[in-house]
């Protein structure tokens, strides 16, 4: 098979001395959705953090398109083509939406100064695609509905053409519809080939979206299965125990 | 998604004030002060509103102000710096000794030299620069809370002073220094209309560059009559300030002293007027360079984001730690800058000078709206509130206050200014 697109080996990461990631290896190729299950406080999110630059690993190694990659800090991670949209919806609430798109990748002018009308009109471009009912360009984000703030999250890493995608529960905080929205987002961007990792809770969502799924329970991996190979039973069995299904577990 | 039925269809009436486009906040800020120059107005019998009095007000408003508008990105980045008083007067010792001292004494410059007064400056601001970069690295890298840093400093700094210069008073100043201190430095009529109408001529363009810039990306733009009667209005204000300061003229004794420099024959008949002091002038580019960097650049983006989320900040990929020690480092050149104009209008260093600076400049970008809950604030705010402040203070003067009386109204005020703003917030829906 081709070289993956991120390979995650045996990270540990400890937080005073709780071991929220224990020795745990993880792969994912282009065009394939892998998601994170377990319990809160599992370590999904941590080892996820790991790969986005928010926490610094204490021991493992990244490889990104079979490469070394050290990731210290979230610019390292977006120097990689790295974009993570976050449970926390990591906006700066009191900016518009096209400040918050171009958060740290501004759009300048001849004369260095940000080009605000050029900036807008990108957002306005790529919101149209993304969700064309939008109109609250002038607000603040503060003002925006959950499904709007997402879309605005979401236009962020399209925009920049991100080749890994981390999604945090990107559902969480959206009502049906709006979750439809960014389950056909997916899909179009895994066909665009990008890598995703979906952290979510729920087993129905991870078996509809996701190729694979990783488990994981008290920081350690508990299994990689691939999603038709299992039923939502066997994928809450491995979170609730921490086995893998009998029938797999050669 | 839900907010078809919010957002599209534009009522077909919108109010006078929406039309025109202006902050309604800023509107509130500049009634409440022309309010309380009419009140004080009436209370001294027409002698508040006289344009020796507003020469000399804007004059006294200088230092504080150009303080404040630094204060106002500490603020927003949900910091505090309450050493900025010190750090005015750590600034203005080592300036004073240094064109005092060590630059006539030591580098062998003979007092008067031309360049003295410059190195001065230089070294001023980079004093400043140095002491405010150090404070905010242990804030930004150390994680030191920026109220203890600069608490600290106001120790610190305000008694590092006292021991360089013993405790002394320095001066006289070089002169060339002392034009900055406002009335020793003016532009006089000519130069006055001239800057006034430049002013006013950069407005209109820049009002009308931004419409263009606008119409070219297709968004919507206001009706052509209101751009019109806004860029009149700015053009009135700009206009009608320097009017004001172009019709206190200067007194014939004082024009006796310098004929040369009021342009006249003899002191009487003179009508020499003072015009736009050079200390005002350097109020207004020092607003309008923060008001540059809060909106067009980089680095205001990203002070403005730090306020709203820290967190969402640093995802971002903003280096947060290194954007506090550029803040911190700015408010302090902003506290040398303050500190040459209040030393030049005072003639001197004294040792007391810029004591409980840090109160007013907090309390006047505070009354000017800046939020100390972070992310939100603006320039324009702060100077406006700086000059409510410095009004109510020498309006109460005039009127003959007693001093304690004083003090409890501009407390009451700061409290109401911030209930107030968190009022309109709250009926305009905004956070």
């Amino acid at each position: 098979m081709a070289t993956p697109l991120v390979e995650l080996k045996d990270i540990s990461i400890a937080f005073g001395g709780v071991k929220a990631v224990d020795h745990v290896s993880l792969d994912l190729y282009p065009g394939e959705v892998v998601g994170l299950l377990g319990h809160n406080g599992a370590g999904k999110s941590t080892l996820i953090k790991c790969l986005s630059g928010a926490y610094r690993k204490d021991a493992g190694e990244i490889l990104i398109n079979g490469k070394h990659a050290e990731i210290n800090n979230p610019r390292d991670a977006r120097a990689h083509n790295i974009e993570t949209i976050y449970q926390t919806l990591a906006l700066a609430d009191n900016l518009d939406a096209s400040a918050n798109l171009f958060l740290g990748r501004e759009l300048t002018t001849a004369f260095g100064t940000v080009d605000d009308g050029r900036m807008e009109a990108e957002t306005r471009k790529i919101m149209g695609r993304l969700n064309p009912n939008f109109q609250k360009f002038h607000a603040p984000v503060s003002a925006l509905s959950g499904g709007q703030r997402q879309s605005v999250a979401i236009a962020r890493a399209v925009y920049f053409n991100a080749k890994i995608l981390i999604m945090d529960e990107p559902t969480a905080a959206l009502g049906p519809q709006e979750t439809q929205m960014v389950a056909e987002l997916i899909q179009e961007l895994k066909r665009e080939g990008l890598g995703i990792f979906l952290i979510d809770h729920d087993v129905h969502q991870v078996k509809e979206l996701c190729d694979r799924a990783a488990v994981m329970k008290n920081g350690q991996l508990v299994g990689v299965v691939k999603v038709d190979e299992v039923s939502t039973d066997d994928l809450l069995a491995m979170i609730i125990a921490g086995k893998k299904p009998e029938h797999l577990a050669a | 998604m839900s907010d078809q039925t919010a957002a599209p269809a534009q009522p077909q009436r919108r109010s006078f004030l929406s039309t025109l486009e202006v902050d309604t906040r800023l509107l509130g800020m500049i009634g409440a002060f022309v309010i309380v120059c009419l009140v004080f107005n009436v209370l001294t019998d027409g002698r508040f509103l006289t344009p020796r009095n507003i020469f000399n007000l804007s004059i006294q408003t200088v230092s504080v102000a150009i303080m404040a508008t630094g204060m106002v990105f500490v603020i927003v980045t949900r910091h505090i710096d309450l050493s900025v008083g010190a750090l005015l007067a750590t600034c203005t010792a080592v300036m004073a000794m240094t064109q005092t001292q060590i630059l006539p004494q030591m580098m062998g410059l003979e007092i008067g030299h031309p360049l003295i007064p410059w190195i001065t400056v230089l070294v001023g601001l980079l004093t400043g620069a140095l002491i405010g970069g150090f404070q905010g690295y242990l804030i930004g890298y150390q994680m030191i809370p920026a109220f203890i840093v600069t608490l600290g400093g106001l120790l610190i700094w305000r008694n590092v002073a006292w021991h360089m210069t013993d405790g002394q008073t320095i001066g006289p100043l070089n002169e060339t220094f002392l034009l900055f201190g406002g009335i020793n430095g003016t532009l006089g009529v000519f130069w006055s209309w001239i800057v006034g109408l430049a002013a006013a001529a950069a407005a209109a363009v820049g009002l009308l560059m931004a419409r263009r810039t606008k119409i070219s990306h297709g968004f919507p733009v206001k009706p052509m009559w209101a751009e019109v009667a806004v860029i009149g209005a700015v053009i009135a204000a700009i206009l009608g300030f320097v009017a004001v300061l172009n019709s206190y003229t200067v007194p014939d004794r004082v024009v006796a002293r310098d004929l040369a420099r009021w342009g006249c024959e003899t002191a009487e008949n003179c009508n020499a007027a003072y015009g736009i002091p050079y200390s005002v002038l350097l109020l207004i580019v020092v607003a309008v360079v923060m008001t540059v960097i809060a909106q067009r650049t980089r680095l205001g983006r990203y002070i403005f984001a730090t306020g709203g989320n820290p967190d969402a900040a640093e995802l971002s990929g903003i280096n947060t730690k290194m954007l506090t020690v550029k803040i911190f480092a700015m408010v302090g050149v902003l506290c040398a800058l303050g500190g040459i104009v209040a030393s030049a209008r005072l003639g001197y260093h004294t040792n007391d000078i810029g004591t409980l600076d840090e109160l007013r400049v907090i309390a006047a970008a505070v009354i000017g709206g800046t939020a100390l809950s972070g992310g939100v604030g603006t320039i324009y705010g702060a100077i406006i509130g700086a000059l409510i402040m410095q009004s109510l203070q020498s309006g109460m003067a005039m009127v003959g206050v007693d001093a304690p009386y004083q003090n409890i109204v501009v407390g009451f005020v700061l409290v109401l200014a911030v209930w107030i703003d968190i009022q309109y917030r709250k009926f305009s829906g905004a956070k």
